[in-house]
Parts: structure tokens; sequence; C-alpha cells
């Protein structure tokens, strides 16, 4: 077997998650990318030319690794070998955005760049990919995350437009003209809402919510027990937010008019069981259980990551806020894409020799409250582990004060491209406050998948 | 435009070679190349490339050569001719300005002009065609140059400018541009282009007709080719825009032209725009403006205003002396100063981390930004870079890798040096400290700091996005090498750095100051502040001193009043304590001396029932000779190296009504006997503060060396 390089995390930021309404959001996908980079990027140690001593003196560096982890300083950009995002919807001006917001953020065009797409773990699968190259050794410094602007889906004409625009821009001549116009009929105006369609399964048409529904069924999972998890969401991610747990991660947003956003704007500090009882379900009306307050809420938002090996960290003398042990990926049934995380994380703590109990955090992506739940239950489940999972006993679901114990989606929101990342970045974070240990960070993927990451943060480097 | 390369054939010109232009014949292939070709198949390739100089000015020697260019391609028999630059920088900046020192009189003046006209009307008169290639700035006589030929084709880059901006050195176009222009885009186009001196790019040139394609440097040459080949129909206004110059609206189109003119510009003071309304009012011929320019040339107004305009370049020139290696500046305090230096800083290019204590300002600065980028560029993805480059920074991340830290906090003495005491410990080693402070001395807030030779002052004023004075503070210790490096980047930033000795108020504050307390003190004498006010507009200041001081902030006003007081000798008037006291700040609180509304406008009164009102003289005279004694206190002690200086001080830094070309140069034309005497005069009646400073017997300090003013 090949010997692989080890791979470090070094630091990360993300923007504050800004819940999509019915207009247009005030950044495009690269807006926030940049926005969540320009700090990050600022916060870097200063790398100079490869060839070059660093620019501080002995006694500045002891004072500087004696600082908290997370001490900010200056970054070249340029020193990338490669900027890696994840986002499933980017603008029709962004193509290849990762190209884009590497441009931007200052790389120079020297740095090569490619934008990743494996639906809702983008983002991981951006992380993976960083991963990968630095294990394989083409590259020892990495720019990876992701980013997504939900609320700027295109609103797209139908084929029947689509079909008849093509036929008046090949219409020659007065009559073919007229020929042409006398085709339109007023139901070619009816638009297709690409988010709509993005957020439903094409092959088992069940919409994401529905294999959510189907989840709360199979493993009895009620309403009740899905509002009061939605409900503990937000209120830790408040308890987080109030404490100043978050301030480290999240960088504050700035907009074009005079606003800016400290907080994710979805969070509900004013929410109980009484007004959640009061929504409607939405994804199977009249008779369903998944509302929009117990699912994820459509967001926009950004998350990077810098990610080195060791020769990268020791040739800079990067701080190391933890390292990525190894990332599993797994296929599930389309209908039940809600349960991808149980295989991808029986995969990878199976391949990597580690069980559930050694743990100490998980961030399981809280697609929906019945989502997170049934994942709960079939680790649980004795019968779930010896039909689908082929092992003799069951993982054992994850003690609740260990899972998501600073909220999840359902309050910050699922920014699809971005949410692999922002759990991987709040999972050193949250676990480097609390003195270290093994996390995973894992999530469901539409269509049918789970992926899983496995991290440490070193016990000894935290406080 | 690219490097030519080597025509095929070159042939021998019969008289000397010109050293300023160069002429090759042949024609465009498809590479976009010029090439050999068959005699009966050739365009002319002109290029104009003033020797020595960066920039292609008019001078007589390269219009005699264009001349002697002209007869040789006449005598060629080519199909066409296409003109164009072989510098960076631009097609053609205008006339050259140094030559109008020269100029004996009004005679001299117009016969150049015309001499120049002659020049350029053999271009309509060659039986081939003419196509001007414009890239980069083609102003004034540049704009003629193409307006005589038949066609011009512009780059589409930003860099390209077109304009005509001899009002703003108080004369008009004189090579045929006030005929030809009009006829060509229109009357009132032409009229606003002439009257405002304002530039516009290569877009809104094609949209007013000014030039017929815009095109891509690669195929520009292939452009020109296919002008001449085709010979399209010349470009010419469309009748709704010739309809103002028909004979019986000109006068009427031309009063209400006159009327608005005298809005911004007193017509004594500035008599250009209301010649040019004139010229055009009676259809004046080509001779008729060369005569007209020849007046305006030697006259008082455009001699100071080109006075004032070579004092500019020096500055530059000055600047551009040594290398800045800046990339990256921090600024430290995101209030209206800081914020405004550092989207200044951003939209030259530079990277700019822009810190405060808390998010709402910063955010208030984005959005300042934000506006200010919305204007100033018209292309979405530079508005975004420009954005980029201009990071809000919280935590003050950025301070680690800046090369020049400016600090624009509040004015209190122990924040900044506890501010500098934190940068000196966190910047880079050889980072260029600056600090934006009008009234603290330099050497006590660099007490905090291990090595003072770092620190400089570079004082900005309000707005700085349209002040273009930057003082540049020496303080005792303060080292050569920051100095350079800091007076370069001004440069870079587009404004204009003044080299200042660290003193209170430096210049500009110290000599504003006593004119600002004798307005106040002649408020408290009973003078109403409008009748004030509009005595210092009349003059030809751009706001009177009252409106100034509650625009700069009454408060501040106080804080370098008190500065200055023991320097000046000159108590601090009370009223202007009592003001300050109960919140009356100026224009920032909305009350100050005047009340402001919603819009930032004074409201003044129109009571004219003062009898002081009907002698105008002496509230100017006491204002102005108070102005004019600090001026030359400051030049006596060195403050700056000057009067050049403390003309372009007082004109970049406050409007000190150009006209008149600064104080210095309005004191020179007074007369220093007839100041000192009048000084006297006044201190004898007003009092102390008016006694005629030493200098005025020293005629040596108002000398200027010969290169600085050149």
């Amino acid at each position: 077997m090949i010997a692989q390089n080890r791979v470090f995390i070094v630091d990360g930021t993300r923007t504050p998650f800004l819940k999509a309404r019915t207009e247009q959001g005030p950044f495009s996908a690269s807006d926030l990318a940049v926005a969540a980079g320009r700090p990050l990027l600022a916060r870097m140690p200063f790398l100079k030319a490869r060839t070059e001593q660093g620019p501080f003196s002995a006694s500045d560096l002891a004072v500087a690794a004696g600082r908290p982890l997370l001490a900010r300083m200056p970054f070249d950009p340029s020193e990338f070998d490669e900027v890696i995002l994840g986002c499933v919807i980017a603008g029709a001006e962004e193509a290849n955005i990762a190209r884009v917001v590497a441009l931007r953020l200052g790389c120079d065009e020297q740095v090569p760049a490619f934008t990743v797409q494996r639906n809702c773990a983008s983002g991981l699968q951006a992380v993976a990919s960083a991963a990968e190259r630095i294990q394989l050794g083409q590259a020892d410094l990495v720019l990876a995350g992701g980013t997504e602007a939900m609320s700027r889906a295109p609103i797209l004409w139908n084929a029947r437009m689509v079909a008849w625009l093509g036929g008046m821009f090949r219409a020659r001549g007065m009559f073919g003209r007229a020929r042409a116009l006398a085709g339109f009929r007023v139901g070619h105006l009816q638009p297709v809402y690409s988010l709509l369609l993005g957020l439903t399964d094409p092959i088992v048409n069940l919409s994401m919510g529905q294999t959510a529904e189907v989840l709360a069924h199979r493993f009895d999972i009620a309403r009740e027990a899905q509002d009061a998890y939605a409900l503990q969401s937000h209120q830790r991610l408040a308890v987080a937010y109030d404490a100043g747990y978050m301030a480290d991660e999240v960088e504050v947003l700035y907009r074009a008019n005079g606003k800016f956003d400290t907080e994710d704007t979805g969070l509900r500090r004013d929410s109980d069981m009484s007004k959640l009882a009061k929504l409607k379900p939405v994804f199977d009306p009249k008779y369903g259980q998944v509302t929009s307050g117990n699912s994820s809420q459509v967001t926009d938002g950004a998350a990077l990551l810098v990610v080195a090996s060791e020769a990268a960290v020791q040739r800079h003398r990067l701080p190391v806020l933890g390292e990525w042990l190894g990332h599993d990926w797994a296929g599930v049934d389309p209908r039940q894409m809600g349960l991808g995380p149980v295989h991808a994380v029986a995969k990878l703590l199976k391949r990597l020799q580690v069980s559930m109990h050694d743990l100490a955090q998980m961030e399981l992506n809280e697609a929906f409250a019945a989502q997170v739940l049934a994942c709960q239950a079939a680790w649980d489940s004795a019968d779930y582990a010896r039909a689908e999972l082929g092992l003799d006993a069951p993982l054992g679901a994850m003690p609740p004060e260990r899972l998501n114990p600073e909220g999840g989606a359902i309050a910050c929101g699922h920014p699809i491209g971005t949410s692999g990342a922002r759990l991987v970045l709040h999972l050193l974070k949250s676990l480097q406050r609390k003195g270290g240990g093994l996390g995973v960070a894992t999530l469901c993927i539409g269509g049918g998948q789970g992926g899983a990451a496995l991290l440490r943060v070193r016990e000894a480097a935290a406080a | 435009m690219s490097e030519l390369s080597e025509p095929a054939v070159v042939r021998p010109i019969a008289h000397a070679p010109c050293r300023h232009w160069r002429v090759e014949y042949g024609a465009v292939d498809t590479t976009g190349r010029l090439v050999a070709a068959a005699p009966n198949d050739e365009i002319a390739l002109l290029t104009i490339d003033v020797a020595g100089q960066s920039a292609n000015a008019l001078s007589r020697e390269v219009m005699e050569e264009f001349d002697r260019m002209l007869s040789d391609i006449a005598n060629r028999g080519v199909q066409g001719l296409v003109i164009r630059s072989a510098k960076a920088s631009g097609f053609i900046a205008g006339a050259d300005v140094h030559e109008f020192e020269h100029v004996a009189d009004a005679a001299q003046a117009a016969h150049l002009a015309r001499q120049g006209q002659i020049v350029l009307d053999r271009l309509p008169a060659f039986s081939f065609p003419s196509v001007a290639l414009i890239h980069g700035f083609c102003l004034g006589g540049g704009l003629e140059v193409a307006l005589a030929c038949t066609y011009r084709v512009a780059d589409q880059g930003p860099a390209t400018r077109f304009g005509l901006p001899e009002v703003r050195l108080g004369i008009h176009p004189g090579f045929a541009g006030t005929v030809r222009l009009p006829r060509l885009i229109g009357h009132l186009p032409a009229l606003d282009l002439m009257m405002t001196g304002r530039s516009i790019d290569a877009r809104a040139a094609r949209r007013l007709g000014l030039v017929d394609d815009v095109v891509p440097e690669r195929h520009a040459l292939y452009a020109a080719q296919i002008f001449i080949r085709r010979r399209p129909k010349p470009g010419r206004a469309p009748w709704s825009r010739r309809l103002p110059g028909l004979a019986p609206l000109r006068p009427l189109v031309a009063r209400l032209l006159a009327r608005r003119a005298r809005k911004q510009a007193d017509a004594d003071h500035y008599p250009a725009p209301y010649r040019i309304i004139e010229l055009w009012r009676r259809q004046a011929s080509a001779e008729d403006e060369a005569a007209s320019l020849g007046e305006l040339l030697v006259g008082r107004t455009s001699r100071n205003l080109v006075h004032v305009f070579a004092l500019g370049e020096e500055l530059k020139r000055r600047g551009r002396l040594h290398a800045h290696d800046i990339q990256s500046v921090h600024v430290v305090g995101a209030g209206t100063m800081g914020a405004d230096i550092a989207i200044l800083a951003a939209a030259q290019g530079f990277k700019v981390s822009l810190q405060d204590r808390t998010p709402e300002i910063l955010a208030q600065a984005v959005a300042r930004a934000n506006k200010f980028f919305q204007r100033r560029f018209k292309d979405a993805r530079q508005r975004q870079a420009a954005m980029d480059r201009l990071t809000p920074d919280l935590a003050g991340h950025g301070l680690r890798r800046a090369d020049l830290v400016i600090e624009a906090i509040v004015e209190k003495l122990d924040a900044k040096r506890a501010l500098f005491a934190h940068i000196e410990q966190v910047a880079k080693p050889d980072a260029v400290l600056a600090t934006n402070t009008s009234s603290i001395p330099l050497e006590t807030i660099a007490q905090s700091l291990r090595d003072p030779s770092r620190l400089l002052g570079l004082h900005f004023f309000n707005p700085v996005t349209r002040m273009q004075l930057v003082e540049l503070v020496r303080g005792k210790q303060t080292a050569e090498s920051a100095l350079n490096r800091a007076r370069a980047w001004t440069v870079a930033i587009d404004r204009l750095p003044l080299d200042v000795v660290s003193s209170p108020g430096f210049l500009v504050n110290r000599v504003l100051t006593p004119y600002l307390l004798e307005a106040v003190k002649l408020i408290e004498e009973g003078v109403s502040a409008t009748a004030i006010d509009e005595a210092a507009v009349n003059f030809g200041m751009p706001v009177g001193p009252i409106e100034l001081a509650d625009t700069v902030g009454l408060d501040i006003c106080l804080a370098v009043a008190e500065t200055l007081s023991g320097p000046l000798g000159v108590p601090v008037p009370q009223e202007l304590r009592e003001f300050v006291a109960q919140g009356r700040l100026g224009k920032k609180t909305g009350h100050g001396f005047y009340r402001y509304d919603a819009n930032g406008r004074p409201r003044k009164s129109r009571r004219t029932n003062d009898a002081r009102l009907r002698r105008h003289l002496p509230i100017m005279e006491r204002l102005v000779l108070r102005l004019l004694n600090e001026a030359m206190v400051c030049l006596r002690e060195g403050i700056v190296d000057g009067p050049d200086a403390v003309d372009a001080g007082m004109v970049y830094g406050t409007g000190f009504a150009p006209y008149l070309g600064g104080p210095m140069c309005y004191a020179e034309s007074l007369g220093a006997t007839g100041i000192g005497h009048s000084l006297y005069r006044l201190s004898q009646e007003y009092g102390e503060r008016f006694s005629p400073d030493p200098g005025w017997s020293q005629p040596e300090l108002l000398t200027r060396s010969a290169d600085a003013s050149a």
C-alpha cells in the first residue's frame, strides 16, 4: 500500500447563513465565498516565497505558538496549490466558481481550481478531495470548502417556451416569423422553479421532505419528537451564539447597503413547542408530519478551510486545528436518502477501527429532524445492523449531548454546497473548545448517499 | 499601442529627419500589421512620439514637424492617412503648457494658435481621407487634431478619454475646436464639453458621434484601413442636436448658458466660459477663435490657473521620483476620513484592510464604498474588484501584512499613543506608519514608538475623494526613506503630496485659522454670517468662512484654534466656545452658525439691512490680510519650502480662489510693501493681530526657484 501523507486542517471561517425568502438574496455564491475567504486568508500565517526564511524571529514564533490555536496571521493566497469548492447552484456567470473565487481572493492566476458537486455533501466532497490530493502528495496547501446562494437559484423558461424561442430565432422572412409568432401559448409563460426541481429526486420522484416522511413512518418518529428536536437545535445554537462560542468560526458579513450580519438569520430564539405545533406539513400536505419548522432552512452561506500537509505545516510553522483521518461514501435507497449517514459512518468506523463510544462529538447534518432521529434509531437497532449493515451488533446511537451539541441546520440553515464544510469546521472548533478528541462529520445526500469524515483534535493542543 | 514592426520599405526624406514624428507607407494585412504594398494601394501611417517625454504635447516644434510630414505625405500620393501615437500613455494630451509662460503678448499667442490651425486645416483639404487612431487620453489640442481628421477610431479600453480641458486653464480651444466640435456632435454637447472641461470615455464618445467606432487594440489599424477603403459618410450631428445652432436661437441659448455659468464662476474672475459662449453665439471663425485665445492666454486668470496647474504637476513629479513599494494598506479608524482614505486607495488598486471597533461603523464604511464605486466605475466587474480589495477588518488581521499603516482615529493623544505602540509590535518592520492627525504634534505621538523615524503625517482634507491635497508631515525624527515612499504612494492614489514640517496646524489649517477667527470676530461685531460668506464667495472662495467652519466642524475649529492660540497669539472667540459647549457643532449636528436642512444645505438669511454690508471691502480686506499674514509666517518659519508650496497647499487643500493663483501669488500682485502698509493701517484700527509679519520686508522669501514652477 502506498504510504499516505497526513492531512491537517489549519483553520476555517464561514459566513452567517442568510435565510432565503421569496426575493433574491443580496449575495451571489461567489460573493459569499469571497466574504468568507478574505478574513480567513487574512488570519493565515504569513507565507513568504518557498525558499526564504519566515518573516518572524525565534522569539516571535515562540510567542505565536503560545497564543491560542486560532491566532490570526497574514497569509499570501498565492501559496495555495489548489482551490476546491463545493457548489450545486452556481450562477450562470460563475462557471467553475472555485476558479472565480480563487481569483477574487487574490490567488494569482497560477493557482488552479475546480468545483465539485455531490449534492448536499458537496462541501464535504471538496474537503475530501483536498485531503486526497494531499495524501497522494500532489498538493501541500489547499483552500477547500463550499458556497451556495440558494435564494438565487434560477427561475427558468419551461421546455415549450424554449422551443418556441428557438423557432422565433430561426424563423426567416415575414411569413416565417409570423408563423413562429403564432405558435405562442400563454402556457409557455409558466416558469420552472429550479430550486424545487433540485430538491426532488428525479429517479424515485420524491421530494427530500417526502423521504423524511418515509423515515418518520418507518422508525415511528412522532410529530412531537420531531418538533422537540427542532426546538433543541434552535436553543442550542442560541446558547452557543450568546456564550460567544461561535465568534471564532463565524465572520461578520457586511452588505453593500450598510447592514451587516453576525449570526445566522434563520435562528429563532423565540421558537417554542406551541409555535412549532401550529405549522402545517409542507411536503405531504394535509396528513404529513414534516413541517418547515422541523426541517432545515433554505439558506445562503459559505464555509472555507485551509487544508495542509505535514510538510506544509512544518515548513510554514502553521498552527493546526485538527487532523483529517479519513472519509467514506455510501450509497443507499434514494427513497430513504436520510439514512445515508448510518451507512457511511458504519463503513468509516469499521475501516478505521473506531467505535461510536470513541467519538467525543458527532456533527450530523440536520436535513430534517425526522431524518436525524431515524439515523439514531437505525444505529441503535440490532435488526438494522444485521439486515442492512451486515454487522453482528448495532453500532449504538450517539449520546444526545454529543450529537450536534451547538445545534445544526434546522436552526442555522442548509446551503447545500456549504454544509459539509461547515460541519467539519464546526466540529473542529467545538472539539478544540472542549479539550479535543475524535469526531465525525456526516451528511445524508439527496439521491441516496451518505458521506462521513473522521477528524481528531489533539487534547494537548487545545486551550 | 504595441510596438510597430519595421515598415517593409523606408523611403529617404528630403529634409532633416523629424524628432517627434515618423511615417511609414504600406497596407495593413489581416494580421493587423503594416506591410509593403503596391504604390497605388498605400496608406501612410504617421506616428507621433514626442522625444524625451512620457506624453505627447503639441509644442511649436511638434507642430512644425507635423506640417513637414504632411507635405511629404501629400507629395507621396496615398490612399489615406492614419495618425496614431507611439506612447503608452495616450494619443495627445494637448498643447504644451510649458510654452505658455514664454508667450509675451496676445498677438504672439494668437499667431501661434493660427499657425496651428493652418496646419490642421490641411487634413480636410487632402483628396484622401485621414483617420485618427486614439488610445488613452485625447485632450485639448489632441482632440482638435482628431477633429481635423475625416474619421476617428477609439480603443475600447478604460483609459481612453476625450475632453477639451482648456477652460480649466482659463482659456478655450485654439485649434478650431470651437468651430469643428459643435458641427460634429451638436451644439449643446459641444458647449458642455468645452465649458466644463470634463472628459468622457470611448463609449460616451461613440454615442455622441465624436468617434466613428470603438475597437479592441488588436484590430485598430485594420479598422482604420477599412475606413479609408470604404469611405463611409463622415459623421455629423443629427438635426435635433443642430437645432440650438439656428441663428435666431443662438442669443437665447447663449443667455441661458451664461446664466447657468454664473452660478459656478464669476465672469470677472473666470472669463473663459463666457468667451466660449460668446464665440459660439456670433458663430465666430477660426481666426476669431485664435484672437480670443491670445487675449485670454496673457490675462491674469489664465496665467494664474496655469501656475496652479504647474504647481500640481510639480508635486506629482516629485512624488514619482521614488518607488513606494506598497501593496497592502491598513487603515485604523473607519469614520468619514478613514473610510474615504481606504476607499480611495482601493479604487486606485491597493489592497486595503479597514479596522474599527464595531461592525456598525465598518458596515457604514462598506455602504459608503459601494456608493462611491457605483459612481466611479461603469463596469460591474471593476466595481466588484474594488469592493473585493477593501476588507472590513474588525480584528485588525490586516495589520500584519500591511506595507503602510494609516491611523485615522479620534483626536486624542492617549488613544493614538496606545494604538501606535500596538501597531509597532505587530506590523512589518519596514512598514511606513502614518497619522492623519490635524492637531497633535508628531513628536508627541512618536514618544510611544521604539523607532520614531517610521512615523510621519499624512493629513488628508475633507472630503477626501474631492480635495486633492495631502499634507505630508515631516517630524524631527522622520526618516527620508519613509517620506519618499509616502510621497510616492500619495501620487499613486491620485492625490498631491505637499511636504510640510511638523508644527501646529501644519500649513493649511494654520493659514486658515486666523481667517476663520476673523470671520467669527466680525460676527461678534454684528455683521451677519450671510454677508460675510457672500463677500468671500464674491472674492472667489468656493465657500465663505462661516460655512467652511460649520463644514469642518466647530469642535475641530475650536481644537485647532486652541492649539494655535499660543503660536498665533490670538484669543479664542468666546462665541465659538459657547457653541461647542451647547453642542452646536455645525453641519454634522444640523446647527452651527447656520441651521442646516436634511440635505446639509445651510439656511441663509436674506436680510441685508446691515450697514456694513454696503462696504464689502473692509470685510474681505480684514479676512484676506489675516490669511496672507499667516501665510507669510508659515513661509518665514519654513513650514513649507517656498511660496509655491503655500499656493499649492491653499488652492488644492481648501480651494483658495484659483484665479488668483494662490495667496502668495496674490500677495505678489498686490506688492509686499503695499500689504505691509495695509496691515499696519488695520492694526491701528483693529488691533495687534494685524501687525505685519517681519517676512513682508524680506523679499527673498517671496522669490520662487526657477525649476519649482516649471
